[in-house]
Formats: C-alpha cells, sequence, structure tokens
C-alpha cells in the first residue's frame, strides 16, 4: 500500500518541521510516507487569483506525483481543500486530467482528518503541559469540513489546557495573495486575531495550516510577543516524543 | 450614491480603516447580530434542512423565472394592480416619475428598500421637485446624512447613537439627548405628519407569490403598514428575481430571513398585499402600481457561475458574518450592495470589468459568507470567478502578470522549483536583520507591514527527505497489522460508496 506525503510548498519551503514531525508520528504507526519529489504547488496562490493556466501549470506536477498513491496525506487543510473542491473545476474542460483529478480528491486526506476518520486514533499517547488555544483555519474547516478532528486529537493529549479562541472562525487575513493585495485590510484582521489570542493567555497557539500560522507568527513577533506558534502535528509528536524537531 | 465616487477601493479601505467611530459602531452590530442568528440557528432543530430546502426553492424558481414571473404577473394583474417592466434604473425611475405627474403628486414617503437604493429613485423624484422621505429609521437617518446605505438591513450601521442625536438635533431645531428613546419618540412624530401628506407610498418588495399576484413585506417598524395604507397611490419597486411559487414556499423564508438577518424568528410585521384598496376594505391605496426591475438581473440568467446570485434573499447574514466587512463597513465596497454579495453584484449587474476595479479582491476567500448564507449561495467561490473572467478578458495588472508567469515557471517542474529555493536561500541572506526579514520592498511591502518574515531554513524538507527516510526505515519495523486493515477497509468502503468528502 503507498501512503504518500503531498507535502505542500510551503512546508517545503518554510516549515519542514511541520511536514517531519507528521512523518515521524506516522511511523509509529508503521506507516512509512512516500514521497514524490515532482510535486510542487496545489497551484492556489494562482488560482485564487484567476490565473487558472498558471494554477493549471503547478497543478498537473500534483496528478502527476501521486497517481500511483493509494492514500495522499498533507499537513494543511487549505491544499487538501483546493485538490477536493476546485481541482474538479480547474480541470473540468479537460477529460484525462479531470479523471485523475477525481481519483486524486477521493484519496487525499488532510492530517487530522486522515488520523481520525481513516486510522480512527484519537489519542497517540502524546503530553504536553501547556496552555493551548487552537484557530481553526477557514478552508480547512469550511472548505474541507475538518471541524472537530483537529479538538479530538487535542483533547486527548494529557496535561494540555485548551482555553477557547474568542471569535475563532474568524479568519486571521491571510488569505494568500490578499495578505500581500488588500495588506491593510489583511493587518486589521490579524492584529484583532492576535488581540483574541493574548486574551487566552495561552502559551501556545496551534492550528493546522502553515499559511495561516506563518501569517500569525509574523505578526506576533512584530508586537514581541513570544507566543509559540504549532502545526497540530508538531505538537503531538513533541508530546510523544519529548523533544521537537530540531532540523530548522 | 458613490458609484460616482472616482476613490479607489484602497483609498476608501483605508479611509474606513482610519475611522475608529465606524469601525466599533460595525463591530458593535455585526456582534449582536451574528451572535443573534447563531442561537436562532442552533435553536432550530433542522436548520440545516431548512437551508438546504430553501436553497432548492430559489434554485427551482430561478431556473424556471419565466414561467413564475408571468404567473404572477397575470395573477397581479386580475388583483387590479397597474404592472410596469424597467429594464434599466432610468426606465424605473422615468416610469416612477410618469406615475407621480399623472397622480400630481408633491411627495412620496418610502419604506426600506434596497432597489430603490440601486436605482436611485430618491434623487430622480427630487429632480422633478418630489419630496421623497425615507420612514424606516435607519433610512431616515442616513437621508439626512446624504449617505448611501452601508448595510443590507441596518443602513446606518456605521454611525452610532451620539452621530445620530447630531444628525436629528439639527433636523429638530433643538438639542436631543443622545438617548434612544427619545430619538426614537422624535423620528415617530417628524413621520406622522408626513405619512399624512403624501401623496405617493412606496415600498420595495420581499417577496412575490405567483399563486396570488401578491407581494409581501417584512419589516420591524410598523412603517410600511403605514406606507401602504395611507396614501393613495402605492408604488412598489421589485427586482425581478424575488419570486417564489407559493405561500408554503414563503412560509421556509419568513423562517430563515429574520433569523439569518437579525435572529428573530418572526419579523415584527409581515404584510401580504394582493392588490389595491376594495370596497370592503377600510384602508388601502386606491391605485397601486408594481415595477418589475431588471437591471443587470437577467444577465445572470444561464450562467453557469453567477445564476445563484439571483438567490439571494437579501438578509445581509453575508455581511455580519464577513471578518473584512467588519474592519471596513459598507462604504467602501463603493456600491449599493456592500459585503461579500456587494462585491459580487456590483461588478456581476454591470457587466463592465473597467468597473470591476479590486473590490473582488476585498476577500480572504474564508468562506464566511458561504456559511451564514440561507440559500447556500457560494460567493466565496464566486469572487474567485470573478478574478478569473477579469484574468481571461485581459485586464491584469502588469505585476502581477508577471509574478504569475514566474510562478508558471518556477512551479511546473521540480527541478526548476528546486532551484529557486536555493536562489532564495542565497539572496535571503541580502535581507536578514534581526533574524527575519523586515524590508518592506516589492511584494513583501504590505506583508511586511504588519509582519516580519521567517526565513527559509537551511534545508527544504525535499533536500531533507533521505536522510529523514532512512532514519524512519532504522526505527521502525512494518505497517501495524490493524492500521492494515482499517486503510484496507476505509479504501473498500470508498470504492463501494464512490463518494467523496465533498
Amino acid at each position: 500500500m503507498k501512503i504518500s506525503l503531498f507535502v505542500t510548498c510551503l512546508c517545503d519551503s518554510l516549515y519542514p518541521r511541520a511536514a517531519e514531525a507528521m512523518v515521524r508520528l506516522l511511523a509509529r504507526y508503521g506507516i512509512a510516507l512516500h514521497f514524490p519529489d515532482v510535486q510542487t504547488c496545489c497551484g492556489q496562490p494562482a488560482f485564487n487569483s484567476g490565473y487558472w493556466q498558471e494554477a493549471k501549470a503547478s497543478a498537473h506536477t500534483i496528478l502527476e506525483a501521486f497517481e500511483e498513491s493509494d492514500y495522499v496525506l498533507s499537513p494543511s487543510g487549505s491544499c487538501t481543500g483546493m485538490i477536493h473542491h476546485y481541482y474538479p473545476e480547474l480541470f473540468a474542460d479537460d477529460p484525462v486530467m479531470l479523471e485523475k483529478a477525481f481519483r486524486l480528491q477521493k484519496k487525499t486526506f488532510e492530517f487530522s482528518q486522515f488520523m481520525i476518520r481513516v486510522l480512527g486514533i484519537q489519542d497517540i499517547g502524546a503530553t504536553f503541559p501547556h496552555k493551548v488555544t487552537y484557530h481553526p483555519s477557514c478552508h480547512g474547516s469550511r472548505l474541507l469540513g475538518v471541524k472537530e478532528e483537529p479538538l479530538l486529537l487535542l483533547e486527548q493529549v494529557k496535561g494540555l489546557e485548551l482555553v477557547p479562541l474568542p471569535f475563532a472562525e474568524d479568519c486571521c487575513g491571510f488569505g494568500g495573495t490578499f495578505a500581500v493585495k488588500m495588506s491593510d485590510i489583511s493587518g486589521a484582521m490579524v492584529s484583532e486575531k492576535v488581540d483574541h489570542i493574548l486574551e487566552t493567555e495561552a502559551q501556545v497557539l496551534v492550528g493546522t495550516d502553515m499559511g495561516c500560522l506563518m501569517n500569525i507568527a509574523g505578526h506576533l513577533h512584530v508586537r514581541k510577543e513570544p507566543i509559540r506558534v504549532m502545526h497540530l502535528a508538531e505538537l503531538l509528536y513533541e508530546g510523544v516524543s519529548g523533544h521537537a524537531i530540531s532540523r530548522s | 450614491m458613490r458609484s460616482a465616487d472616482p476613490s479607489t477601493v484602497q483609498e476608501r479601505v483605508r479611509h474606513a480603516l482610519s475611522d475608529e467611530f465606524l469601525r466599533n459602531a460595525v463591530k458593535f452590530t455585526t456582534e449582536r447580530l451574528r451572535a443573534g442568528k447563531q442561537a436562532a440557528s442552533e435553536e432550530h432543530p433542522n436548520w440545516e434542512e431548512w437551508r438546504e430546502r430553501a436553497r432548492q426553492i430559489r434554485l427551482h424558481t430561478i431556473a424556471h423565472l419565466d414561467y413564475y414571473l408571468q404567473e404572477f404577473v397575470e395573477n397581479a394583474r386580475a388583483n387590479g394592480v397597474h404592472v410596469h417592466f424597467a429594464d434599466t434604473a432610468e426606465e424605473a425611475a422615468a416610469l416612477t416619475l410618469e406615475i407621480a405627474r399623472l397622480r400630481g403628486a408633491r411627495s412620496v414617503v418610502k419604506s426600506k428598500s434596497m432597489v430603490s437604493e440601486e436605482l436611485h429613485i430618491n434623487q430622480a423624484l427630487e429632480g422633478a421637485g418630489v419630496e421623497a422621505v425615507e420612514t424606516d429609521l435607519g433610512e431616515y437617518i442616513i437621508q439626512l446624512a446624504k449617505e448611501p446605505p452601508s448595510h443590507i438591513i441596518i443602513p446606518a450601521i456605521h454611525k452610532n447613537r451620539y452621530q445620530i442625536a447630531e444628525l436629528l438635533s439639527k433636523e429638530a431645531g433643538e438639542e436631543l439627548p443622545p438617548d434612544t428613546t427619545a430619538l426614537a419618540g422624535f423620528v415617530r412624530r417628524k413621520l406622522r405628519e408626513k405619512f399624512l401628506e403624501a401623496d405617493i407610498g412606496m415600498t420595495g418588495c420581499n417577496f412575490a407569490i405567483a399563486e396570488s399576484g401578491s407581494i409581501v413585506l417584512f419589516e420591524n417598524e410598523g412603517n410600511a403598514r403605514m406606507v401602504t395604507t395611507v396614501p393613495k397611490t402605492q408604488i412598489t419597486l421589485m427586482g425581478m428575481e424575488r419570486i417564489v411559487p407559493t405561500w408554503a414556499d414563503l412560509e421556509v423564508m419568513a423562517t430563515l430571513l429574520p433569523r439569518s438577518a437579525t435572529g428573530q424568528k418572526l419579523t415584527v410585521y409581515m404584510s401580504g398585499i394582493s392588490g389595491p384598496r376594495r370596497a370592503e376594505d377600510r384602508d388601502g391605496p386606491e391605485q397601486m402600481h408594481l415595477i418589475i426591475v431588471d437591471n443587470g438581473r437577467s444577465l445572470q440568467l444561464g450562467d453557469p457561475h453567477f445564476q445563484e446570485l439571483l438567490n439571494c434573499i437579501r438578509c445581509g447574514a453575508c455581511l455580519n458574518a464577513c471578518p473584512v466587512y467588519r474592519h471596513i463597513g459598507g462604504h467602501a465596497y463603493g456600491s449599493t450592495y456592500s459585503g461579500p454579495i456587494g462585491a459580487v453584484l456590483k461588478p456581476a449587474l454591470n457587466k463592465n470589468v473597467a468597473e470591476w476595479d479590486d473590490i473582488a479582491n476585498a476577500s480572504s476567500l474564508c468562506g464566511a459568507c458561504y456559511e451564514a448564507c440561507p440559500v447556500k449561495i457560494p460567493l466565496h467561490d464566486m469572487l474567485v470567478y470573478l478574478r478569473q473572467r477579469k484574468v481571461e478578458q485581459g485586464e491584469r495588472s502588469r505585476e502581477e502578470s508577471t509574478g504569475m508567469k514566474g510562478f508558471r515557471y518556477v512551479m511546473s517542474s521540480h527541478k526548476r522549483y528546486g532551484r529557486a529555493l536555493r536562489w532564495a536561500r542565497v539572496m535571503q541572506k541580502l535581507l536578514l536583520q534581526d533574524g527575519v526579514i523586515k524590508v518592506r520592498i516589492g511584494p513583501l511591502k504590505g506583508w511586511n507591514s504588519y509582519r516580519h518574515t521567517t526565513p527559509l531554513p537551511k534545508k527544504s524538507f525535499r533536500e531533507g527527505w533521505q536522510a529523514l527516510e532512512q532514519d524512519i526505515q532504522r526505527e521502525h519495523g512494518g505497517m501495524d497489522e490493524r492500521v492494515r486493515e482499517r486503510l484496507r477497509r476505509y479504501l473498500e468502503g470508498q470504492e463501494k460508496g464512490s463518494k467523496g468528502d465533498e
């Protein structure tokens, strides 16, 4: 059985520690992830800006990379959502690629979705004695419908105090190119998100999408707030191994 | 109306973001409405089923709009209503003025109507020397302020009670306290005179019932009742898509609209009007005119991506849920309709690429609008389609177009992508300050105005993969049998069900 990692360009380039945590966690269940290196980006930055031809060129690498896979796992609800929600639209006029897109759609899962829905694992035996708040990313929760899964995993972590985030479901202001093109609105949104995070007095912010977390962490850094920002897989891995991923 | 406003979206956004009164007022009220909606939908035992049913009713009606429009118009005419059709805002205004002239009208009282805002009817009436008075409290306030509405159901959402007291005091010619009861009391007395004087009562139309040719108005203040019973002539403006087939269908809308809009279980007043005053009626207008307005709506019919726009029931839930609207309010959208629905409606109704400016970009595509919508209009998808059409029609900025060509070049090959990563890692050394990137140049200008950018780590995931893979293979054995079994069963289940997650 071939279970492949769709690493996403953001985790590949900027946050390999999140992808590595995922790989190491799954290895504990004997799942040796396979990494096809022809993959690049799901195409979302171009797609969301309206540049569909450019998005297709990038999406082709994803369709090619996972053609032989039985399962495809990714550390991002947004990139998984792109495959689920928009690939059929993107390749609507290309029957060969459309067929591949549908096959990919069925076998692609976001990390927490795979743990809960496919493997049925909630308690991975982690301990993480910290005050944590969780930001549900919009694409993962709304487009992909992964709402409960990350919380189910967090609930089982020993010592973890989960503090609800006020206005949790409000977008952090990332939105990919939105943060560049409409930077003033995006700035107002991330600033309010950080206000809410600070209200919780949590030591750690956890999420399932590095795009949003990069946005929030970047603003926390400007405000010199020492809150640790982690991908869910990183938190869980640290919770079972007792140490953080040290590569970066 | 601000359609003539030459400012760009960016300028309007900056203006809104620097207005603390506006931002606080908008946050305060949208939070209240959003909480109300959430409570009302959670309390409803089958909210999602009702949403789906409402969507199906709207989809069906719009798919057969020609049929239902004809049925509606035939029944309305049989009820004694004068029915007119207007293709454009200008035609609607001309029809209104002609009716006013024939009736010798000098003043019009209006109940709240977004379509009349869209058509700029007040300006047309005033241009012809006919006084137009808004009688919905919020509309009255923005009329005094000479501003367009900034929210579909709460037109003066951007004003706090101190600003409102100031406006009303000027009108009263005396100092009124910033107390909502006192302010509403003044407006009530003032408007009572206007109702009694008015020659024409003008309304919008929340829903039109095809099976009986009736129009239905939802309101909370009772002013629409006055507008439709006191003056001798009634003019109703109605978007051509406002139809539902039957009264039974209205029940679904009457359940969803107030709950979605304000969290109310029912609107305070719901009036069904089926024609002018009959002999046995105690009140009502002698003459009733209905102007059915297209103004860009029929352009959506048959469009696979935008036809669902016509399903909108104008509840404003998408505005209240929108994190962008929350910060910039309605005027920044630069059109009658604001928020997510406005960002799509404005360009869609205009079919004018030059007017698209950047309003479709003012969204992070978070999908909160879709989740809030009682008829499930995929506004977040429509915003993407608008951007795509703009690009396809050659309306692209040079910087963005160049950037996207670069994206394509790099991302269509993993080798080029790998090289680009290595190159970026070398180049970023020039930009590093205290371990992060803070420079505000090029595409980093806006981003770094609010954030510090984390640098690329020494190795990308792909560069570290070989070592990681060896590590994993050394430390762990074969696959856990229970895990293998679950993976196999899930795959089989998928093949049998052949059902994706969508």
